[in-house]
């Protein structure tokens, strides 16, 4: 039970002895604009060559049926369907964030409409509408057909296929000129976009959405590459190291396996491999190996490198090269915050105040996350935990209590041998 | 949720509880509780306090299984059976310090082949030691094992040596072994403590949200279990004339621990106590606490009778393996709901803002000062 305050950290270079003349890299995840493709996992899985999960299985939850992020799985869309009474309570709750003793921005404090709903995708930026350009030509939606919706009625909200949420914002009386049919590609919100920016809201300033009574969130989960990271710090044999651009990566011949990072991350990212043979990396573009030639790279702790192979040769990680939408954005962690504030005060101004960001705060219990996320409702809503704290923040009182035990079970057997002599 | 001419293709949905029961992953039944089993998790029912990703873990577990809490125990046992065996050394207690040399070096050395055989990669058993690194409770511990054990062995050597008779083939090591036999016995049962003890470091300074809610006091309930372990095994093994301080060290480590587990809990969040009270390890530590007692009352008042004593002794030992795998288990199974992960953190996070510290939450709003 920790309420007393987080030491403030300083800045990440004396926090993590990080000598590097680098810029720290991270990932900025837009969520607002994401599509739920899955192309980024796709891309992770054969850049890194990552085995395969499990046998193919329905999750049951959503469009989600890779589960969650682990040993083979780096990145990880998460699917969530939402009601209208959570779409309120997100709106709710983003508001609260704002009011938290930070200047007000956004829209006057008033219950929004009833009426008015949540999206997932299609904002009413010039980059969005790039973006879902892109999407439509690259006909991204992986994972069925996607049809958006692009009318306020709900019934044709509802015959939305699966596959994809992307609606496009419209307000009553305009209809996106870029509906997508059954064919595949997303093309929402390009056109309403123009049309709307303060237009885009009703008489109360709350954005009218063409799906009030339902919305889809989908979020490319990823390793947060903390700043004080908890895989890091109980690592006992140095497998895990940060890297000249900020990053926490494995070294696969060190690992031991040990699987004290797994318990060490807050976030549950890091995960022992348990089996698969991997190609080694220097065969790469070389014809398929037999599988008596792949290394096997099952008992040590895997989990996201950020593509350190790729980064070392200033290329883009192959998840934000994949993405279609720039969902997932990728550079100097400097510029990535300045971009996600910038975004989620955009979003607020338009009303939708369920925009929040994690992991921008230095001050929070990782000392901020190299990645940086745009959620559009409560982190534990994806799968994500609303506190995290790195477990060695606590290790200092750990080892006094200890010392502690230590001296008094020494001193019990000292006293045993005296006193208890004559028991 | 729509409706589609292909819907008609699909095979009919499946009730929504078995599916998701069946797709749990493995390993998820073992400990299986009405109620937190996880049977919240149906999607979109959100409840007052808590909501989470189709009732997924958010944390994981660290992949370790019954070696480890066998370890946690071993080395307890082995801790608190040097201190003893260097209190017989100091005390003249021939027959305990003996036993307690013995009982030290198998104990780490069983415990240590847990360890290794643990390892996802056991062949690089060897690359704990390539580094020295305080934040890692792992590293420190592989140090103490690694002190611990050479200390113990040495000493463990010479009794061995001198109770068959010098027929051990030690050739010129025995004059050394033998000028050593004091120094690595006092190195040994110094170390005994935090051999003890560490572990409970180890458990703490995880994620687990039970085990880390424990960091305040697990050390205090691991030192006390070692030393009720440890003077159960002396009980257990050595003639009653020389059992004095062993019955002293096993009583005051019943009291301890009871002690310190009330204490633990009090402080713990109290969603976080329900995996240390629930299904198997919940059964596990109630039995302990009964062992404990018995083999505490036995300990004290017929500790003179020998076979009092052994089986006092003997109930102790198992008090203390129950303790060791309860709590173990108990982590491991917290790690299965995620309520045990988000409402604590609910609960501090709320308490900070309700103190008007709103500056240090990873959710933010637009416009964060920092920015």
């Amino acid at each position: 039970m920790s309420t007393d305050r987080m030491t403030p950290t300083s800045a990440f270079e004396d926090d993590t002895y990080w000598e590097h003349s680098h810029p720290r890299r991270g990932f900025f995840t837009d969520t607002s604009i994401c599509i739920g493709c899955k192309a980024c996992e796709v891309a992770c899985k054969e850049w890194n060559r990552n085995p395969a999960d499990s046998d193919y299985q329905i999750l049951g939850s959503s469009y989600d049926n890779t589960g969650g992020l682990g040993a083979d799985t780096w990145r990880h869309v998460a699917f969530i369907e939402q009601s209208h009474e959570r779409i309120e309570e997100a709106r709710e709750s983003g508001r609260a964030l704002v009011s938290l003793g930070m200047p007000r921005v956004g829209p006057p404090a008033t219950s929004p409409a009833p009426s008015s709903g949540g999206c997932a995708c299609g904002s009413a930026t010039g980059a969005d509408a790039a973006a879902a350009a892109t999407a439509s030509q690259g006909g991204a939606c992986g994972s069925g057909a996607c049809a958006c919706g692009s009318t306020p009625d709900p019934v044709d909200a509802d015959a939305a296929g699966p596959g994809c949420a992307c609606s496009s914002q419209s307000t009553p009386g305009v209809t996106a000129p870029l509906g997508c049919g059954s064919g595949g590609g997303c093309g929402g919100g390009a056109g309403a976009s123009s049309t709307r920016g303060t237009h885009g809201t009703d008489a109360d300033d709350s954005p009218v959405l063409d799906t009030p009574d339902f919305r889809w969130l989908m979020s490319s989960d990823v390793c947060k590459h903390c700043t004080h990271a908890g895989c890091l710090d109980v690592c006992p044999t140095g497998a895990l190291f940060r890297t000249e651009f900020g990053t926490v990566v494995v070294q696969e011949d060190i690992c031991n396996g040990c699987g004290t990072c797994v318990a060490g991350c807050p976030f549950g990212v890091i995960e022992r491999r348990n089996d698969g043979l991997v190609e080694p990396k220097t065969q790469r573009g070389a014809p398929p190996m037999p599988d008596t030639v792949k290394v096997p790279q099952d008992g040590i702790a895997q989990k996201c490198t950020l593509c350190y192979d790729r980064m070392k040769n200033d290329q883009t990680p192959a998840c934000a090269q994949a993405c279609p939408t720039t969902s997932i954005k990728y550079g100097e962690r400097e510029s990535m915050l300045e971009t996600a504030q910038h975004r989620v005060t955009q979003l607020h101004e338009q009303g939708r105040t369920e925009a929040r960001l994690y992991g921008a705060n230095p001050r929070d219990g990782v000392g901020g996350t190299g990645s940086i996320f745009l959620l559009l409702d409560e982190p534990e809503v994806y799968g994500l935990p609303p506190d995290p704290r790195v477990p060695t923040a606590d290790l200092p009182r750990m080892y006094k209590r200890a010392g502690a035990a230590v001296l008094g079970m020494l001193a019990l057997g000292a006293v045993a041998f005296t006193a208890g002599d004559r028991a | 949720m729509s409706i589609s001419p292909y819907d008609s293709y699909r095979p009919p949905e499946e009730p929504h509880r078995k599916r998701r029961r069946r797709n749990r992953p493995a390993g998820g039944g073992a400990f299986r509780r009405g109620g937190g089993d996880g049977s919240r998790e149906v999607a979109m029912v959100p409840e007052p306090e808590f909501t989470s990703y189709y009732g997924r873990p958010i944390v994981k577990a660290p992949p370790w299984d019954s070696k480890i809490a066998t370890y946690l125990f071993l080395g307890g046992l082995s801790g608190g059976s040097a201190i003893l065996a260097l209190g017989g050394c100091l005390t003249g207690r021939s027959a305990m310090r003996r036993n307690g040399r013995l009982a030290a070096l198998t104990a780490a050395g069983l415990g240590g082949i847990a360890l290794v055989a643990d390892l996802g990669r056991p062949e690089r058993f060897l690359h704990m030691m390539r580094t020295f690194k305080p934040t890692s409770p792992m590293s420190v511990g592989s140090w103490v094992l690694a002190t611990f054990s050479t200390n113990a062995g040495v000493a463990a050597a010479v009794e061995l040596d001198r109770m068959t008779g010098e027929r051990l083939p030690l050739g010129p090591l025995r004059p050394v072994l033998h000028a050593l036999e004091l120094p690595t016995s006092v190195a040994a049962g110094l170390l005994g403590a935090p051999m003890a003890t560490y572990t409970a470091i180890l458990l703490s300074d995880t994620s687990v949200p039970t085990w880390h809610e424990m960091h305040g006091h697990l050390a205090f309930v691991f030192a006390s279990s070692a030393s009720l372990a440890s003077g159960g095994l002396i009980l257990l093994t050595t003639p009653t004339s020389e059992t004095g301080p062993a019955r002293f060290f096993a009583v005051a480590g019943v009291a301890g621990e009871l002690v310190a587990m009330h204490v633990m809990k009090g402080e713990m969040d109290p969603v976080t106590v329900e995996p240390l009270e629930q299904g198997k390890p919940g059964e596990w530590l109630e039995w302990s606490e009964r062992l404990s007692i018995l083999g505490g009352l036995g300990a004290l008042l017929g500790g003179r009778r020998r076979w009092v004593a052994a089986v006092s002794g003997a109930a102790l030992m198992t008090s203390s393996a129950l303790t060791r795998f309860g709590v173990f288990w108990a982590g491991k199974e917290s790690v299965k709901d995620p309520k045990y992960t988000v409402i604590p953190q609910r609960n501090r996070l709320n308490k900070r803002r309700a103190a008007g510290i709103t500056d240090d939450s990873i959710t933010t709003g637009p416009q964060h000062p920092e920015g």
